[in-house]
């Protein structure tokens, strides 16, 4: 038996099982359809309006930038948030006091956040299914697509939140260096406000980052023949789309492992012991 | 021992020392923590670090467990320098710690049985690994919680979860780190019973942290004390305790006067006492200083005066 295959197969186990158990907590889901909600608000009140110059709802313009944004919220979180809170109460380094543990621990984290998102897609899209009618006329290949772009976002995604989430070392910490630029590459992103009324150099700012990339692909993907006004150069660039994501992947891909294997080193039971000690102080 | 240390591939089962530490040194910034530790631990025997906050037991087992890199020493552990162990070095050895709150979502039996699949590459003729999942839940006394979500276990069984989570994989050396720190009397007996359990049944080789002397005498075959980065003494309870009482007081009565006196052989003072005045000797008291009274006064010179002063007081009161 190889013991490298064998504990790639038991965090790919794990991570099912995780998932299987963030669907039965009442916190976990909770948080989904908090966001859910949030977001089918926004298109529900825009659904009786329609784009200037076109017949198509302002709502079927909206959800596939939305879901764009939440693939790009699934890599970065289901990563670096989970880092951050995995270090805090030592998962990570029971994961450490294992053979191969660190392996199948990386394996079920990268299966666990590819489960949420797929979830998270199908929390917006079968509500969004009765709200904007459009959608049931999409074709499987481009239900396919949306697959495809989905695990290249990840990609692009979650090693740039496992290196976020390893320099990153509290929970307070999270949302100063996570969710903050996160909000903030989301707003200059076109997701909830268009991209094209923005100052120049902001566009060129957005477009370095995934969050665009994405919400533009799955732009794509649903709004194809409608035509692509609302982007930058106005018309689709997939090939963009690629290069930026690839780009994101290859170097975090390139930098991750080190500065995962750096934050794992150090982590012991002192170290644990003592950040629950400052958890506990700031809480009093 | 020199052989043992340079040794880099696993010794087969019960082969050399378990442990063997010379001239451990760990510096941090410009401050030294450990002073050249020096210790061996036999197979299967069962070894309490024991001192005071701070006097460096947890950065020793630490660097024994390969979670820290020491600054300067020799180490071998399981015939392997830790600093360079791997996974299959890994596999033979369990441990845990005091601070996990790990995994709270998953039922005890589900995340016991997960966590022993990967010993299974691990398993050979002698030590099948992993442990029989249901066995291991009723030895450690949780068959009642066996269903139960993780977060809701109390402070003393989430700690046998850990200690069946350690030894799930059958190790050959058990890391114990503050294994009783925070409980009640119950939990803690309890919890002793199921370590000498563990050491006489499994032949693991058992090193213990602790600052409580009375944990140390039940649990270990032999105590090393380290006090300000340095083993103050190494030896069994009684052979501390014998240590620390070399000089006793002696006292008596002869024709209605009282004496006292601090000798170093009481009994031989008493035999030559009772030879030279015989039924005049009366109200006879031999007074040995306890290990406990010793020790307690070295913890309490070491949290007011600083581990030097401590580490003086002791080697005062042992010679």
């Amino acid at each position: 038996m190889n013991p490298v295959r064998h504990a790639a197969r038991l965090g790919l186990r794990r991570g099912l099982a995780e998932f299987r158990q963030s669907m039965t907590s009442a916190e976990d889901i909770g948080f989904q359809i908090f966001f859910a909600v949030a977001f089918l608000a926004v298109v529900f009140f825009q659904r009786g309006s329609t784009i200037e110059g076109t017949d198509m709802s302002v709502a079927m313009a909206t959800l596939p930038s939305l879901v764009g944004l939440q693939i790009a919220f699934g890599g970065i979180m289901g990563a670096a948030g989970v880092l951050t809170i995995d270090r805090g109460d030592g998962t990570l380094l029971r994961a450490k006091a294992i053979p191969n543990g660190m392996l199948g621990y990386f394996v079920s984290r990268i299966t666990s956040a590819a489960l949420g998102t797929l979830m998270s897609m199908l929390i917006i899209f079968l509500p969004g299914l009765l709200l904007v009618p459009e959608l049931a006329a999409v074709s499987l290949w481009n239900w396919l697509y949306l697959l495809l772009i989905a695990a290249f976002g990840l990609l692009a995604t979650l090693p740039a939140g496992a290196i976020i989430g390893s320099m990153t070392k509290s929970p307070n910490g999270l949302f100063l260096y996570v969710m903050l630029p996160v909000m903030l590459v989301t707003g200059i992103s076109g997701i909830f406000y268009p991209i094209t009324a923005l100052p120049e150099w902001v566009q060129w700012l957005a477009q370095v980052f995934p969050v665009y990339w994405l919400g533009h692909a799955v732009r794509w993907v649903f709004l194809a023949d409608t035509g692509a006004a609302a982007e930058v150069a106005g018309v689709w660039r997939l090939h963009w789309a690629a290069i930026v994501l690839g780009a994101w992947s290859i170097a975090g891909l390139a930098i991750a492992p080190g500065v995962l294997r750096r934050m794992a080193r150090r982590e012991s039971g002192s170290v644990v012991a003592e950040r629950r000690r400052e958890a506990m102080q700031r809480m009093a | 021992m020199t052989a043992a240390i340079a040794e880099s591939r696993p010794a087969p089962l019960g082969d050399g020392p378990a442990i063997v530490v010379r001239d451990l040194r760990m510096r941090y910034g410009t401050t030294d923590v450990l002073h050249g530790v020096e210790f061996t631990a036999r197979r299967g025997e069962v070894l309490a670090l024991l001192g005071p906050n701070g006097a460096g037991k947890t950065t020793t087992i630490e660097i024994l467990e390969g979670f820290r890199i020491r600054s300067a020493g020799e180490v071998s552990v399981l015939g392997t320098d830790p600093a360079h162990g791997d996974e299959r070095w890994r596999a033979r050895m369990g441990i845990v710690l005091q601070s996990w709150r790990d995994h709270g979502k998953w039922r005890v039996r589900d995340l016991l049985h997960h966590l022993g699949q990967y010993y299974v590459p691990y398993s050979t003729p002698e030590r099948t690994r992993p442990a029989d999942t249901d066995a291991l839940v009723a030895a450690v006394g949780l068959g009642e919680q066996a269903d139960k979500k993780i977060s809701t276990l109390s402070g003393g069984q989430r700690r046998r979860l850990d200690v069946a989570i350690g030894i799930v994989g059958r190790p050959e050396l058990l890391f114990l780190d503050e294994p009783t720190a925070g409980f009640d009397p119950q939990a803690r007996r309890e919890f002793h019973a199921l370590i000498l359990d563990l050491a006489k049944t499994e032949e693991t080789t058992i090193v213990l942290t602790t600052h409580d002397l009375g944990e140390a005498e039940k649990l270990a075959d032999r105590i090393l004390m380290l006090a300000g980065g340095r083993i103050v003494a190494d030896g069994t309870a009684d052979e501390l305790a014998r240590q620390v009482s070399a000089r006793a007081e002696v006292r008596w009565s002869r024709n209605g006067q009282h004496f006292v006196e601090s000798v170093e052989d009481p009994t031989g003072f008493v035999r030559h006492l009772f030879a030279e005045h015989g039924e005049a000797i009366g109200d006879l008291e031999v007074r040995r200083a306890s290990l406990e009274d010793t020790y307690m006064a070295m913890v309490v010179s070491h949290e007011a005066t600083g581990p030097d002063a401590a580490v003086a007081g002791w080697t005062g009161a042992v010679q």
